[in-house]
């Protein structure tokens, strides 16, 4: 039973791959939070408060990087739709952190401001029962999920692949953004949800709950990857990447594709809604413009830089990208597009597997 | 109020140069009557000084002898003085600027004045002064010898009369010749009796409403056919079947408007889509720069129309024939380098295509942004394309929508000329139904592809001049349309023009249909909802081609 774990374990990684999901972990969830809370604030060792939010930022994007890993690199699906799963996820966060504060708006009023401002007496049935945190994170990991299943089902039984699933899921999350813009959604229209205070009773403006928020990202980081990692090693993983690579071979062997595809899918769409979840809190706000066609496509180039196909490099491409965004908007603001735009081409012209693809290369060609 | 609807109806300078000049080509063959009557005020220009003065009551009096008058060149001295862009000059000379520029203008001939004179101070006006200039504008301008102008005249006083202006109007109507005209005014007349409170009269003024059966007098109906405002029932009941004729008449027009609308949104698609169809069919790669190359057309609209305005100002009006070949030119050369340089990397690879395409649609957008910056140009319509024709009570169709539809049909034509009629044409539908065994009879299949790519782009920019007739011209401009051409692809098919017609035109009909049931944005999730059910039914599109060898 032991030994069956172990080899398991030895599955995911090889014991020095561990030691550095390891040694990873102990930085970003250990060391860097005792820096912040821990090291006196005189000291030149001490991580300024506002980096602890941005940190965690990071952390929630390369939690959705993973998710688009899992079913572009693994299952050969590019969805340009997984912003809508992330938005959703922050919406349902949202809703709770905006019922949390009922009665402390600008109104006094047990409605969230902008239904108030609508003119509107009670609350929508869809917002009902977000009073409470574990219904309202049920259904930021439900919703999205259900929405994925139903969508993933249709799309997958008639058989859209390729571009075409690309364009349809990109027209999905166009709509979804267009509904979101309405007022009449009651989600708070063009504005969105915003002016939280706190998450379960904790005041968000404090450095504690918010260094709670950044290690809470760390924790789904960390388990989402050894998640992911244990869904590419196993059986299922191997029937994916079949899949990936000849779809008609492995249903001739007997295997139903589409089940496949479903399932990871819907999980991927859960992870990233996870990642919207615990984004929202940490930036203050979720607007419809989460759900731009360009977020989805950027997800997907921090998964093409990070390496296709390799569940770290797609966190480190997240990272990498969105590190190269905040320092270069601030630094060069006209000159970011043009980095990202030469980033898709670059990468796809001559890395395409990536940082990781080259890295390894790189190792192999060293050991010789 | 009262002042933005005038503006409203007449919006700027241009226009009312026009108008002017058609006023000055009439001057030499004034009547005598008038000459006369001219003469014994003094001259026009002096009268006219009588605008600036500081006494309201003065103003007042000076617009009274301007109405006697009935001096078509003091036209635009009044409208300067209600629009506040009447100057008065320091020894009391009056001048006016056009909207939105500070060159100070003779108050009659509408001329720059070389060398500008100093000192100048806007003229004061308060609504009252407006009150009294409004229909003294419009009596001037129901004299005038010009048609139009009399029935800008006369649409102008159908939104404001009064008991005095009454017997004016019918004064003109029984004079008039001209049926628009005549028209306008006994809508006038109408509105005048349907709000008079005598139901002899209102009786009347609903026969003549039921008999224009425009939507103009809706309000007035609606008042009418309502109890408490109306206390005869006769009244009652002919307002009530007045109100029921014109709303069904309103519905069908409507109908017809959406559907018109439709159709132009359809045409606008289609260019843009010919292009992807033809190249994911011949290369099964997406353009996610595609939309950009509409961008492009449409900046390259706007680049002619200023080089026009700054050197060849004499030929504005013909900029948009200038542009179109300058916008393919320059969209087809786009998609050659970008065919060259990058996309031939990536046959065979489509999603990768799709994420640098995309990478370079970013590069395209930003700049833009540095060249025209990040907000909206204008592109102005040609002279030929402003207004449009009335084909019936409120359904107008513009020109510039006209246009566009027929400019869509040529293209579409001639792409299938292309396609279908010549060498190229045939190596191109070989190669996108069998690559390999195009190449081993001999066909440069790379030269194709190149080729096609640079058509497709060069088609997009065709789309993006239309495109700049009809709306805004921003860097953002591709982004909003690539979504519902690649719509219009995947209902479509790849490869075959008759779906692309099919489904450019169905989108855009359903989008304006849905539209005023569901809001604008339900509309959309609607038609994406039955684009998903429609794969469910037919995977490849309306009208594939059929391959044995797909998967």
């Amino acid at each position: 039973m032991v030994g069956n774990f172990r080899s398991r374990l030895l599955q995911m990684h090889s014991p020095r791959g561990w030691l550095l999901v390891l040694g990873v972990a102990t930085l970003l969830l250990g060391v860097l939070p005792l820096f912040n809370g821990v090291v006196p604030r005189s000291s030149s060792l001490h991580i300024p408060d506002y980096l602890i939010p941005l940190f965690g930022k990071f952390l929630c994007f390369g939690l959705s990087a993973l998710a688009v890993d899992l079913i572009w690199g693994f299952a050969g699906i590019l969805s340009l739709g997984h912003g809508l799963f992330f938005a959703l996820g922050g919406y349902a966060m949202g809703m709770y952190l905006m019922r949390s504060i009922a009665g402390e708006g600008v109104y006094r009023s047990t409605l969230p401001d902008f239904m108030v401002f609508l003119d509107w007496k009670e609350l929508p049935w869809y917002w009902r029962g977000f009073d409470h945190f574990p219904y309202a994170m049920a259904a930021a990991l439900l919703g999205p999920g259900l929405l994925a299943f139903v969508f993933g089902y249709f799309a997958f039984r008639s058989k859209i692949k390729g571009v075409y699933f690309s364009i349809v899921t990109q027209a999905l999350t166009y709509a979804a953004m267009l509904l979101f813009f309405q007022n009449a959604a009651g989600f708070g229209g063009n504005n969105g949800l915003t002016d939280f205070k706190r998450i379960l009773g904790c005041p968000l403006q404090s450095p504690s709950t918010r260094l709670a928020l950044y290690v809470a990202s760390g924790l789904a980081l960390l388990l989402g990857y050894l998640a992911c990692r244990y869904l590419v090693t196993s059986k299922l993983g191997r029937v994916l990447t079949a899949v990936r690579d000849a779809e008609l071979k492995v249903r001739f062997c007997g295997y139903e594709s589409t089940h496949y595809k479903l399932f990871v899918w819907t999980f991927s769409a859960v992870l990233c809604a996870l990642a919207g979840a615990l984004y929202v809190p940490q930036v203050g706000i979720i607007n419809p413009s989460e759900m731009q066609p360009s977020n989805s496509i950027e997800m997907a180039i921090w998964v093409a830089v990070g390496g296709r196909g390799s569940l770290s490099g797609a966190v480190l491409g997240a990272w990498l990208i969105n590190g190269g965004k905040s320092w270069l908007t601030a630094a060069f603001p006209s000159a970011w597009l043009y980095v990202l735009g030469a980033s898709f081409i670059v990468v796809t012209l001559f890395l395409p597997r990536g940082l990781a693809g080259a890295w390894a290369k790189l190792a192999e060609r060293w050991r010789r | 109020m009262r002042d933005r609807l005038h503006r409203r109806e007449r919006p700027g300078w241009r226009r009312w140069l026009l108008l002017e000049a058609a006023l000055m080509a009439v001057v030499g063959v004034e009547c005598p009557v008038r000459a006369a009557r001219a003469q014994a005020a003094g001259s026009l220009e002096e009268v006219l000084r009588g605008l600036a003065a500081p006494d309201a009551d003065e103003v007042t009096r000076t617009l009274e002898r301007l109405a006697i008058r009935g001096d078509a060149a003091a036209v635009p001295a009044i409208e300067a003085l209600c629009d506040d862009r009447l100057m008065v000059g320091a020894d009391g000379a009056i001048f006016l600027h056009a909207s939105r520029e500070r060159q100070l203008r003779n108050p009659i001939s509408g001329q720059v004045l070389i060398p500008q004179p100093t000192g100048a101070h806007e003229v004061e006006v308060n609504n009252e002064i407006r009150r009294v200039a409004m229909p003294v504008l419009a009596e001037i301008e129901l004299h005038s010898p010009s048609e139009s102008v009399r029935l800008t005249a006369a649409q102008a006083l159908a939104d404001r009369v009064g008991d005095e202006g009454a017997a004016k109007i019918r004064a003109a109507l029984e004079r008039e010749t001209s049926p628009k005209v005549r028209e306008a005014l006994t809508l006038v007349l109408a509105r005048f009796d349907l709000n008079s409170s005598d139901p002899a009269r209102q009786l009347a003024g609903l026969e003549v409403a039921n008999k224009l059966g425009t939507p103009a007098l809706k309000a007035e109906l609606i008042r009418l056919a309502s109890s408490a405002s109306s206390p005869d029932p006769r009244v009652r009941k002919e307002a009530e079947g007045a109100l029921a004729a014109v709303e069904n008449r309103q519905r069908l027009v409507d109908m017809v408007a959406a559907l018109f609308h439709g159709v132009s949104l359809g045409s606008i698609l289609l260019l843009a889509a010919l292009g992807l169809a033809v190249t994911f069919g011949l290369l099964g790669v997406i353009n996610m720069a595609h939309g950009e190359m509409l961008m492009l057309g449409a900046y390259a609209t706007y680049t002619v129309q200023m080089v026009f305005e700054r050197w060849f100002p004499g030929a504005v009006r013909f900029y948009l024939l200038a542009a179109i070949p300058l916008a393919f030119a320059v969209t087809t050369l786009a998609g050659v380098v970008l065919e060259r340089t990058v996309i031939r990397f990536l046959y065979g690879r489509p999603l990768e295509t799709l994420l640098a395409t995309w990478g370079i649609s970013l590069g395209l957008i930003q700049t833009v942004r540095l060249i025209f910056g990040a907000q909206n140009v204008a592109v102005a319509n040609p002279v030929w394309l402003r207004g449009g024709v009335e084909v019936a009570h409120g359904l107008v169709l513009p020109y510039n929508r006209i246009a566009v539809i027929g400019f869509a049909a040529v293209v579409t034509l001639g792409v299938w000329a292309l396609l279908q009629r010549t060498r190229l044409g045939l190596q191109v539908r070989a190669v996108t139904q069998n690559r390999s065994m195009a190449a081993c009879l001999g066909i440069s299949t790379d030269r194709i592809d190149m080729w096609m790519f640079g058509l497709g782009s060069g088609i997009a920019g065709l789309g993006g001049v239309a495109l700049s007739q009809l709306g805004n011209v921003g860097p953002e401009l591709g982004q909003s349309y690539i979504i519902d051409s690649f719509m219009v692809v995947v209902v479509g098919g790849v490869g075959r023009l008759a779906g692309s017609i099919a489904a450019s035109l169905g989108l855009g009909l359903v989008n304006e249909i849905l539209e005023p049931f569901t809001g604008a944005v339900l509309g959309k999730i609607a038609v994406l909802v039955l684009i998903i059910l429609f794969i469910q039914r037919r995977p490849q599109g309306l009208f594939s081609l059929r391959g044995r060898i797909e998967a």
